[in-house]
């Protein structure tokens, strides 16, 4: 991808949440990460498009080493933006991590089955960001190969909400859920 | 130097308060520790911007509550927000009570989703009208039992986190002092 400057890894957040995305900088930022914040999913299409454009003309002016999204957002999810970024061919190898608040295990499964490279559970911590620095250091030099540590990524995977958010589907058409899959049609 | 030493004392025992009588917990904490000399009201930009978010929230789900039949799937929704909201700032109570609320719309969102099966097999249709009074609400007061905590529960840490910040500003840099341990 071209030489970075000294340690200066960009990454760019996403999330629909004023507070989050300022937290998530703030935490970035104490890891002397360069941030780039936006609100949702087409907002960082829109960044990374780009970027796109720059690697074209060669002249690298942006450049994101990790993008870190939430899960939960209005429109896009974090999981859709996931995909697209998987199914481009200039963006697909770009490290990417999921923060979600709520703990439903097929969830992250899900992700972590998509490409994501790890799934944080809100509200994220310092040790989670300490977390990133592998896989930063993976995009760098593609030679070096990480295990496949799927265990270590979840957290608290056992805790099952007692709430039972997860949702049988009860025929085709109805399935409601958290995660962007269509609701009852009601006509 | 005296008085802001008194100053300073009153201070951290406002915060410890906050911290024994359950308004906040650890998550506040993360909050301090990011603040620094470069970013000196971390804490009170971030719970400003919780304040914000939250008034707005209130006021649409008090207008949401109005509406009959409740609509559970907005509501939840509004509930999510609010809940990360006061997730991230380490609001406790009204994190505590907006994952209840959360968790009633859902089951009341399971409820209609059940009840509308069991229609849609005894009148053996494929699609339905748009007929609201189908999703009947079996816990009206419920949500607005727990909502009304919420909202007194927000108003009061409001007004605790207000005056610690004013106090924080008299007493000048450094303030965060001690941690619980």
């Amino acid at each position: 991808m071209g030489m970075i400057t000294d340690s200066q890894f960009h990454v760019l957040a996403v999330d629909d949440s004023i507070i989050d995305r300022k937290l998530i900088e703030r935490l970035l930022k104490t890891s002397s990460y360069q941030v780039t914040a936006v609100d949702s999913g087409n907002k960082a299409l829109e960044f990374l498009g780009l970027l796109n454009e720059d690697e074209q003309t060669n002249s690298q002016v942006i450049q994101v080493n990790l993008i870190i999204t939430d899960y939960c957002m209005p429109g896009m999810t974090g999981y859709d933006l996931l995909r697209k970024i998987k199914e481009s061919a200039s963006l697909k190898d770009i490290p990417v991590v999921i923060m979600s608040s709520e703990n439903i295990p097929s969830r992250i499964n899900r992700c972590l089955e998509e490409g994501a490279e790890e799934f944080f559970l809100k509200p994220v911590q310092l040790a989670d960001v300490n977390k990133l620095k592998p896989h930063l250091m993976k995009g760098i030099s593609k030679e070096i190969k990480e295990p496949n540590n799927i265990n270590n990524k979840r957290k608290g995977l056992e805790e099952i909400d007692s709430a039972d958010r997860t949702r049988t589907r009860l025929n085709d058409t109805i399935d409601i859920n958290n995660d962007g899959l269509p609701d009852l049609e009601i006509v | 130097m005296e008085r802001n030493q008194q100053l300073r004392r009153q201070l951290a025992s406002m915060r410890q308060s906050l911290f024994d009588q359950g308004h906040l917990d650890e998550q506040f904490i993360l909050l301090e520790e990011l603040q620094d000399d470069a970013n000196p009201n971390f804490v009170e930009e971030v719970v400003t911007l919780h304040y914000r978010d939250s008034a707005r929230l209130i006021t649409t789900i008090e207008r949401a509550l109005e509406k009959s039949p409740l609509d559970f799937n907005k509501l939840d929704g509004y509930m999510h927000q609010f809940k990360g909201s006061s997730t991230s700032i380490g609001a406790q109570k009204v994190k505590a009570e907006s994952t209840q609320l959360e968790n009633i719309a859902r089951q009341e969102m399971e409820k209609a989703q059940l009840h509308l099966l069991e229609l849609m097999h005894s009148f053996q249709v494929k699609t339905l009208s748009k007929n609201n009074n189908n999703l009947i609400c079996m816990n009206p007061s419920r949500c607005m039992k727990t909502f009304q905590l919420l909202k007194r529960d927000y108003a009061t840490l409001r007004r605790k986190l207000e005056a610690y910040f004013q106090l924080a500003r008299q007493a000048g840099p450094n303030e965060i002092a001690c941690r619980p341990k």
